[in-house]
């Protein structure tokens, strides 16, 4: 099952041009979402009328290499690898499911544009990412959902209950879990199945991306542009108004970090 | 003064939710960060302030004595055992302390009341609090200063 393309299966039956028209009307659909939200929650004036203040706090003006370095040394550890999150399975299970859909998206416009239709070339190692990527996005999806999620772990909720924050990582969890079901049963040849999974995975795509407005989609976008705000703000001594670091040595263990946050 | 939240800078981990004392700090709905539902009930204690890992939470003044501009501060750095202030004034005035965090390590010196003996009803009728008077270190009764050694002429 792994090493099967399901879109080229699906192809026999859907021609792959309105498979590549749905890949780019969804692609559309993130735009639209993201572009809207900018112009109604105007997250983007904030943004810029923050660095103005940080520019007016600044103690010293960083060089053009200095900022790109600063910029890389967070792309590389701050936002590839979750750092705000700090040690623990938060961050374990955010970089699981990161890397997952990162994997799961790119495999899906690389099969379908590339490897899906007739006369198209096979390949075993893209599907093989596509399937990881899905299982990499439940399991992390999955852990954080029922069991890491603040409102669970912190605010003592219970798991099932749903509110609108969950639309993000509930539909991209209904679309990792219903496009693996669907791959599983079309290339089992249980066709019927195979349909009701097809449907459900091309609902829960339209509710993901179709939903981007609503839902907590666009911090993909936000959260790197606030940590190189933030890392940008350190490096001038702006620093948001923070005191700087306090020049001791590091002779105790941690406080309140060591816990979890589950004292309810 | 009430606490605030950057959402920019908030993720959601939940320390102020279980730290707040007035229990105000919670999670929103829509977006899952960190939020102060009852600012009006904010005591000021700068527990979620001290907390918070991203430093997030700040802590808006009244704008009769902090009017618009001011800012003060925290950074709370627990493997360095210190805590460090910025105030900045109106006029651009900034002051910066940095002090010893004297706080007792988390989780620790916690009085294990249900190992203890269980209290008599004399006990329990009388206006000694638990501990009482031993834990006060008072050799068992209130310490009393004599009257021959107060000031003269300041009547009792």
């Amino acid at each position: 099952m792994l090493e099967i393309n399901p879109f080229s299966i699906l192809a026999e039956t859907v021609s792959p041009l309105f498979i590549q028209f749905f890949i780019l009307a969804m692609l559309s659909l993130i735009v639209i979402g993201i572009v809207v939200q900018m112009i109604h929650h105007k997250n983007v004036t904030y943004f810029f009328n923050n660095a103005k203040k940080a520019k007016l706090a600044a103690e010293r003006e960083l060089g053009v290499g200095e900022k790109t370095s600063v910029i890389l040394k967070t792309v590389v550890h701050d936002i590839a690898t979750t750092a705000e999150l700090g040690a623990g399975k938060r961050r374990i299970a955010h970089v699981m499911g990161m890397y997952g859909t990162i994997l799961f998206w790119v495999a899906s416009i690389v099969l379908v544009f590339f490897y899906t239709g007739e006369g198209e070339s096979v390949s075993t190692i893209w599907p093989i990412i596509w399937h990881v990527g899905a299982i990499m996005t439940c399991v992390g999806g999955y852990w954080f959902w029922l069991f890491l999620r603040v409102d669970v772990l912190a605010e003592a909720h219970p798991w099932y209950r749903i509110i609108k924050a969950d639309l993000f990582v509930l539909a991209l969890l209904a679309c990792a879990t219903t496009g693996l079901a669907w791959s599983y049963f079309q290339s089992s040849g249980l066709a019927g199945l195979g349909y009701l999974f097809l449907v459900l995975f091309i609902t829960s795509n339209l509710v993901l991306f179709g939903g981007v407005y609503w839902s907590k989609f666009a911090h993909m976008i936000y959260k790197p542009g606030a940590a190189i705000q933030k890392n940008l703000a350190e490096a001038d001594g702006s620093r948001d108004n923070l005191p700087p670091l306090a020049d001791a040595p590091k002779q105790f263990g941690l406080g309140i970090k060591r816990e979890q946050p589950k004292h309810y | 003064m009430s606490t605030f939240v950057y959402m920019t800078r908030c993720d959601g981990c939940g320390h102020c939710v279980d730290i707040c004392p007035s229990d105000i700090m919670h999670i929103d709905e829509n977006i899952r960060r960190a939020v102060n539902i009852e600012p009006n009930f904010c005591w000021e204690c700068y527990s979620c302030v001290k907390a918070c890992p991203n430093h997030a939470i700040d802590v808006r003044g009244y704008a009769d004595f902090a009017p618009m501009g001011h800012s003060v501060r925290v950074r709370r750095e627990e493997e360095k055992g210190t805590i460090s202030w910025k105030i900045k004034f109106r006029n651009g005035t900034t002051k910066d302390f940095v002090s010893p965090i004297t706080t007792k390590p988390w989780g620790e010196f916690i009085p294990k009341l249900a190992d203890g003996d269980k209290p008599d009803q004399g006990e329990i009728n009388s206006q000694m609090l638990y501990t009482e008077p031993n834990g006060l270190n008072i050799d068992g009764k209130l310490p009393s200063v004599p009257k021959d050694t107060f000031k003269k002429g300041v009547y009792y």
